[in-house]
């Protein structure tokens, strides 16, 4: 089937690059081996909670960076810890990266800095938002066309 | 009657993706799991009330031979978490009479060695750096093969597990507690006594 075969060689170009870019790294491989027919679904829901979770989290992010009589940077802190340790666990390394540094930030109780983190955190966010939607929907065409998910690495 | 090898683990993480990362982890491994999202719910799943130590025995859910209401092989719980940390739940644990047998495995974002320390002195069998893998858990199950040991001592049940007795694994220098306990027998337990050195 040769639509199969394109859309097969479109996710695993599409997850190459992921990796290459550093967008996730080897904790993601690990998610995708943990689904199996008992859990088929694993990954997209791992994620989509993820997904929910952080812009959670970018909210509380940004309204406590707002705050007009005084930012409280232990707030803002917890909600970086919180984001820091999720994308580790699904392994998004550009996220957690920039957690980390927004956490030194927090730390010096730099509103600036912190507002220029919030900006970099969520711009990576959304890349690896947008990328892993698009691994979702060839992994569902390449189902719906009758063919099957070529096995990470 | 269940299969000897199935061991129910308490997993407790404020996180929702952790829980499903864990939950996961360890339905791969074989293990039956409940998860909670904190240390004041783990305490109740286990029967424990938090004031004064005593455990609920009125449920309906209690089987008239265990203290608790369901049997839990394994505690694992992330360190972080607001309100009670996994340091403080591991702490209730240990200090409960009939709690301090079930082993405890701390989880962590963070490489902090005193934390580490810390969490090994109260009793913790192991501490793992998240993101938690496959192979960690392997680590788990000499701790509760200990457990199964010990019911075998109780009269209502008759486990073959003896054979079974494994060595801890101790090259692993995070276990500083666990030297006593290496290729020798495993020493009978009596009621409400730790053996561990």
């Amino acid at each position: 089937m040769d639509i199969v075969n394109q859309l097969q060689r479109q996710f695993i170009d599409h997850s190459t690059s992921l990796h290459r870019e550093g967008i996730v790294d080897d904790q993601f491989t690990e998610l995708q081996k943990l689904q199996d027919e008992n859990s088929p679904d694993f990954v997209v829901e791992v994620v989509s909670l993820f997904f929910e979770d952080s812009e959670k989290l970018l909210n509380n992010m940004a309204r406590a960076l707002e705050q007009a009589q005084g930012v409280d940077f232990k707030q803002v802190d917890a909600s970086v810890h919180q984001l820091k340790g999720s994308s580790s666990s699904i392994g998004a390394m550009r996220v957690k990266n920039a957690c980390i540094a927004f956490r030194s930030f927090c730390e010096a109780q730099n509103r600036e800095g912190c507002l220029r983190c919030l900006q970099k955190v969520t711009h990576e966010y959304s890349l690896l938002k947008n990328k892993l939607q698009s691994l979702f929907r060839l992994e569902q065409q390449i189902l719906a066309a009758g063919g099957s998910i070529p096995v990470a690495k | 009657m269940a299969a000897d090898s199935e061991f129910h683990v308490l997993a407790v993480d404020d996180s929702i993706i952790d829980r499903k990362l864990i939950e996961r982890l360890l339905k791969t491994s074989s293990f039956q799991v409940t998860t909670v999202d904190s240390g004041s719910k783990a305490l109740e799943f286990l029967g424990l009330h938090e004031d004064d130590g005593i455990i609920n025995t009125n449920t309906p859910s209690v089987s008239p031979n265990n203290h608790q209401e369901v049997e839990v092989n394994l505690v694992i719980t992330d360190y972080c978490m607001p309100g009670m940390t996994g340091y403080d739940l591991l702490k209730k644990i240990k200090e409960s009479s009939s709690l301090k047998n079930i082993p405890v495995v701390i989880m962590s974002s963070e490489n902090v060695p005193s934390r580490i320390s810390r969490c090994l002195e109260e009793g913790a069998e192991e501490f793992l750096l998240k993101p938690v893998r496959l192979s960690d858990l392997n680590k788990l199950r000499p701790h509760m093969l200990k457990t199964k040991i010990k019911d075998h001592q109780e009269p209502e049940k008759q486990d073959k597990e003896e054979k079974q007795q494994q060595p801890q694994s101790n090259n692993n220098n995070r276990k500083a507690m666990e030297e006593g306990i290496s290729t020798e027998k495993i020493r009978p337990r009596l009621n409400g006594i730790t053996a561990m050195v």
